[in-house]
């Protein structure tokens, strides 16, 4: 079994990681920027951070044959502070020249602030100026809902946005219908308490169908595992799903999303 | 796929399981001492919903626990969730 990881925060993981992924059949990484878990004090750590991403990843998962692409923002948890948020976003033009950035991500909203809101709404605009796909992080838990929305309305005012090179992730039960509605992607992460557990993605694929909707780990420094998706899949086969479904949602749906960058080659 | 006495053999022993964590925790909480807060009021608040006879329980059972409000706050207080609203529309 061949598969994508393409929402994994692996500058929190150890190596061990790495060699797990290969082991269970992940030829690709994809790494969104986000919060370390602390908030910094200074751009200067988010260069630190952005040269992490597009230089030392992808090193050290080449050691165990896996590609490793990245996506730049500063998270919605860091952009409450506008000043500071865009001194950080003026980092970014310089590292979207390196071979391995896809696009802007994971931007969006955490407590649904007007602050937030603005910031979002200027690394959409970044995006656009610079024709990449965007990956949309939505808040957690009783946030995510509001989130959603606000994030879809905001949206709706980019009249030339292309809603196929946007993917909204972490989507659940109440979310999911108004995301691919809308003719965006949607992304299920798959976390043991507080997003969405193996057997509820797999519901949400067969009430839903697989159209546009990948799986994803989002491995992190929290309670995450990184082989979420693997796992996934083979529960998906002992309820019955097709091989062939199960590469669709874990390998060709996250290809053909991501493809749209022309870095993306595997 | 799977028909429902298929499913009932993979799957009722782990739901069964978590039923009876459930209904551990509600008697934990019970037992100690302390004002209840808003986030047991709105769990409870959502058990009924498991027995109406509707196809999207876990769905209703998210917009329950969700903050109910549609503006943009001016600032966050705190960067975290608590998994269930203060403004939830689910109180008893």
């Amino acid at each position: 079994m061949r598969y994508i990881e393409p929402h994994a925060h692996m500058v929190s993981r150890t190596t061990d990681d790495y060699e797990k992924l290969a082991l269970s059949g992940c030829e690709v990484v994809c790494e969104p920027a986000f919060w370390a878990g602390f908030d910094r004090s200074s751009a200067d750590g988010f260069h630190d951070y952005f040269r992490q991403l597009t230089e030392y990843e992808p090193k050290r998962a080449a050691r165990y044959g896996i590609k490793h692409f990245s996506w730049l923002c500063i998270n919605p948890k860091e952009a409450d502070d506008p000043v500071f948020a865009r001194e950080v976003m003026g980092l970014i033009p310089q590292f979207l020249k390196c071979p391995t950035v896809l696009g802007i991500g994971e931007i969006g909203l955490n407590k649904n602030t007007r602050n937030e809101l603005a910031i979002f709404e200027e690394h959409v605009q970044l995006a656009l100026d610079h024709d990449l796909p965007i990956l949309i992080h939505t808040p957690h838990l009783e946030d995510k809902l509001k989130g959603t929305r606000l994030t879809l309305d905001s949206l709706a005012n980019f009249s030339h946005l292309d809603r196929a090179k946007v993917i909204i992730d972490h989507v659940e039960e109440h979310t999911v219908s108004q995301v691919l509605d809308a003719g965006y992607w949607a992304g299920m992460t798959l976390y043991p308490d507080s997003k969405c557990s193996l057997d509820r993605a797999i519901d949400i694929l067969e009430i839903h169908g697989p159209e546009r909707l990948w799986m994803n780990s989002a491995c992190d420094w929290g309670v995450s595992d990184p082989l979420a998706v693997p796992k996934c899949a083979l529960q998906m086969k002992r309820r019955e799903h097709t091989a062939e479904a199960v590469e669709r949602v874990i390998y060709q749906n996250p290809r053909d999303f991501l493809s749209q960058s022309a870095r993306f080659v595997i | 796929m799977p028909n429902k006495q298929e499913l009932l053999d993979l799957q009722f022993i782990e739901a069964r399981h978590k039923l009876l964590d459930l209904a551990a925790f509600l008697d934990r909480v019970d037992r100690h001492a302390g004002a209840e807060d808003f986030r047991f009021s709105a769990m409870k608040s959502t058990l009924p919903i498991l027995l109406e006879d509707r196809p999207d329980r876990a769905k209703v059972i998210l917009e329950a626990l969700s903050d109910p409000s549609i503006e943009p706050i001016p600032q966050a207080a705190f960067q975290g969730a608590f998994g269930a609203s203060q403004n939830s529309k689910s109180k008893i």
